[in-house]
């Protein structure tokens, strides 16, 4: 369904009206930032799949597709986003997952959202339709302004369509299973990661290490003896569960921190209970510690640290030294002179 | 623009930094009257070779409280004039900054100023099994500075990404001397996404200072297959079939037959005299992961129709493979006294229509055109040959590389896949791009630079300079009028 035509006009209608609009695409991740304000305009009836050529590896869809089903068709023809981002829920649909910029457990392996985005085409905040980028592996003509747009979270333009490069499923998937705690456990993937293993997921909960390896049958099979694994696992729906926060660490009530750091980085000493991701780039925390404390631990090991889910009147994101505060919002008028697309949604002070 | 002339700006200057980093004479500027696209020249105003970060600081905000703008330079071996001083600008050069700061092995890092050459980053890092994985092919030369001001790819882009993807944090200097550190140690940072925005800027934004890029461990083995073809056709319709394979070769590159003949006659690979088209294409990975890929491309080159084979048995082979495809340009060079490197970017599937196009520009031109190129990122690099001693030829060959990125952006592709836009490309980018494409990024030069005193009149064209060429505006492979023939 192409609604690029009614988009574009609501831009224009706001602009023209002074009026702030808060896009909305399947609301699957409204518990994330701080809540919108503004009109809503809903933008989740602009879908389908524009262009695919899995011969290409690019995938073209319109920003209200529903991930679920860009997802489904990538793995009827083998191939998948190897960045796994999270949905946190059906209705999330591509422009979301763009604007929030999530990525899943392959990411320090596999690049991010961010790396996989080819091309964007938006209106930003002059009601102007643009595109940036394209559907080609290299392109350095102009500022990189599709990149830009990962995780900005509708602040700078409302997206109508996105190319992302895409790659084939690996051949194969297993996961190995260790014994040891979050302090070993992350000395050792640091290890594995300095060595040319298939690495493409390692966790670590309550004393129990879990790394995946994909890639060729053989290949896999050589890297497992090699890392001598307690137990083998070739279930794949932990990771999946993993990703979407589904899994029994983050089944539960209170403040969930993300805490992203430089992955060797030591077990950092919070109250509560932590989950180990991305090698150990992502930490994951439910602690009712302070926020200014959580912040400074973050600071400290040279990383930040977001409050991802859960009630505070603190602020949520990680603040920005003056500079680059000053720059972005250089960067917003930049994007949006009049101010037409909701800042509340990514900085409290709006 | 200022109208102060060199000796007041050296004299403003020598209050703040050293007499002896500053270079005002011809002949001591001459080396730096070009980058790596020699056929634009000028000397600047001055060149300074600041030694520490302090010194860029002081000068940059010499030059902003001057008017008087800057244009940074690397190693200078940029293929667009990204570098090209200005008559009356400053040349900023960075190659004195050349240390590696730290190397982090836990977190497989290395933090590096701006003048460090790329290799040097691999070398440095090579006794702990790890390296730096874009690989342009100047990298015993460029700066990693210039890498990130290009996003530079490389052979090896096609599997381990571009500049881009493995650079993790970049402090840069804005035009009023202010620090703003993008990125991160960690993998992501708060805020928006500046870090993107700044790789490929080709100095626009700011001046880079330092960078943190991530290591990745050497692959366990390489191996490579010099595959030659009867056609480009089925040269080109193979490098679709590996990739829909599900195969990532490490590299995937192809040459046309001038090509293969100037590197034969150059230093005799041992490439197929006689084919139209060679495909090489490289696997990394584990022993058994290679084995398996390579079995599988050897069955698809069968499959096309390859009427030469040959797999390297070892690591000496390996680099012989290489060597025709890595001595290219120089062996292309031997043809004719100059030749015009291009660097448009077509979807795969594009490339038999593209080449054929190109060839018959070529012809109508009377210009020969080697074809040398990243094929499996659909990245070309065609040479045109010409002699820039005839007169006219220089013109001809500039209008014949105009058209061949007309073609590309029909194509759907884009003018420049890693050179850069430069000075070279700025009229094409009136054709890739609308007026309210070019006008967001003015507004977000705007937001880093607002007096427009870094590198003016590169990378992005003005609105009037597009007007005066009365550029067509071809969007989403559109054409105006496409019924009428285009050559």
């Amino acid at each position: 369904m192409d609604k690029q035509d009614f988009l574009v006009e609501k831009v224009n209608l706001a602009i023209a009206g002074g009026s702030t609009l808060a896009i909305q695409g399947g609301n699957s991740k409204e518990f994330y930032g701080y809540p919108a304000r503004g009109e809503p305009l809903d933008a989740s009836g602009h879908r389908g799949i524009v262009e695919y050529d899995p011969g290409e590896l690019v995938i073209t869809c319109r920003a209200g597709s529903l991930l679920s089903e860009v997802r489904e068709t990538l793995e009827e023809n083998g191939q998948h986003f190897p960045f796994e981002p999270p949905g946190f829920g059906a209705s999330a649909t591509i422009g979301g997952t763009v604007a929030c910029g999530f990525s899943g457990p392959r990411r320090p392996w596999s690049g991010s959202l961010r790396d996989y985005l080819l091309g964007v085409k938006l209106v930003n905040g002059s009601g102007a339709v643009v595109q940036f980028g394209g559907q080609v592996m290299k392109n350095v003509a102009g500022y990189d302004v599709s990149r830009l747009m990962a995780g900005s979270m509708g602040t700078l333009g409302l997206l109508l369509e996105v190319s992302f490069k895409v790659l084939p499923r690996p051949a194969r998937e297993l996961t190995l299973e260790f014994e040891c705690d979050q302090a070993e456990a992350i000395r050792q993937v640091n290890r594995w990661a300095g060595q040319p293993l298939p690495l493409s997921g390692a966790s670590w909960w309550q004393g129990q290490l879990r790394v995946r390896l994909s890639g060729a049958e053989t290949e896999i099979e050589s890297a497992a003896r090699r890392m001598q694994a307690g137990q083998v696992n070739e279930s794949q729906s932990s990771w999946v569960d993993l990703r979407e926060q589904r899994s029994a660490f983050f089944d539960r009530p209170g403040k969930l921190w993300r805490l992203s750091l430089p992955p060797a980085t030591e077990p950092v000493e919070l109250d509560g209970d932590c989950l180990v991701d991305w090698g150990g780039a992502q930490r994951w925390c439910f602690t009712d510690e302070p926020t200014d404390r959580i912040r400074s631990i973050a600071a400290g090991a040279n990383g930040h640290a977001t409050l991802f889910k859960g009630e505070s009147d603190d602020e949520r994101f990680h603040p920005l030294p003056p500079a680059l505060r000053d720059m972005q919002q250089k960067i917003k008028k930049a994007m949006d002179p009049h101010g037409v697309f909701d800042m509340h949604r990514m900085s409290r002070t709006g | 623009m200022s109208s102060i002339t060199s000796s007041q700006l050296t004299q403003e200057l020598q209050t703040a930094v050293p007499r002896r980093i500053l270079l005002d004479s011809a002949e001591a500027m001459r080396p730096f009257e070009c980058d790596g696209l020699s056929v634009y020249r000028q000397l600047p105003m001055l060149v300074a070779l600041p030694e520490d970060i302090g010194q860029v600081r002081q000068i940059l905000q010499t030059c902003y409280r001057l008017g008087v703008p800057v244009v940074t330079r690397g190693a200078g071996t940029g293929l667009s004039g990204g570098a090209l001083p200005l008559e009356q600008g400053l040349l900023l050069v960075l190659t004195k900054l050349n240390r590696i700061l730290d190397i982090d092995l836990q977190n497989r890092t290395a933090r590096l100023q701006p003048g460090v050459r790329n290799l040097a980053i691999s070398e440095a890092v090579a006794p702990h099994g790890l390296y730096y994985a874009p690989d342009p092919s100047s990298q015993i030369a460029c700066s990693i500075g210039g890498n990130v001001a290009e996003n530079s790819g490389g052979v090896h882009c096609l599997k381990y990404g571009l500049t881009v993807h493995n650079v993790l944090e970049v402090k840069m200097l804005t035009i009023q001397g202010e620090e703003l550190v993008l990125g991160g140690e960690s993998l992501d940072a708060p805020g928006y996404d500046l870090l993107a925005l700044v790789n490929g800027s080709e100095g626009m934004l700011g001046v880079i200072t330092e960078i943190l890029v991530r290591l990745l461990p050497v692959p366990e083995t390489a191996q490579v297959v010099l595959a030659g073809f009867a056609s480009v056709e089925r040269a080109a319709a193979s490098v679709g079939a590996i990739i829909s394979a599900g195969i990532i070769p490490a590299g995937l590159e192809m040459m046309d037959r001038l090509s293969v003949e100037a590197v034969e006659a150059f230093n005799s690979p041992g490439y197929p005299p006689d084919a139209e088209a060679v495909l090489l294409c490289e696997l990394d990975g584990g022993e058994a992961e290679v084995a398996e890929q390579m079995a599988a491309v050897q069955a698809i080159l069968a499959h096309h129709e390859a009427t030469s084979v040959a797999v390297s048995a070892n690591e000496a082979e390996r680099l012989r493979l290489w060597q025709g495809r890595k001595n290219a340009f120089p062996a292309v060079g031997r043809i004719r006294p100059d030749y015009y490197c291009m660097d448009g970017t077509i979807p795969r599937r594009r490339l038999p229509e593209v080449l054929a196009d190109i060839r018959e520009a070529s012809q109508r031109y009377g210009l020969a055109v080697a074809n040398v190129f990243h094929a499996g990122d659909g990245n070309l690099h065609p040479l045109i040959l010409y002699d820039a001693n005839q007169e006219g030829e220089l013109d001809l060959a500039e209008k014949l590389g105009a058209e061949i990125l007309s073609l590309c952006i029909a194509a759907g592709g884009t003018v420049t896949g890693e050179h850069g836009v430069g000075m070279e490309k700025i009229d094409s980018m009136c054709e890739q791009f609308a007026a309210a494409e070019l006008e967001q990024f003015h507004a977000l030069k705007n937001a880093f630079d607002p007096d427009g005193l870094l590198n003016p009149g590169k990378a992005v064209p003005t609105l009037h300079r597009c007007a005066e060429l009365g550029a067509m505006h071809v969007h989403g492979g559109n054409l105006p009028f496409p019924d009428l023939p285009r050559f």
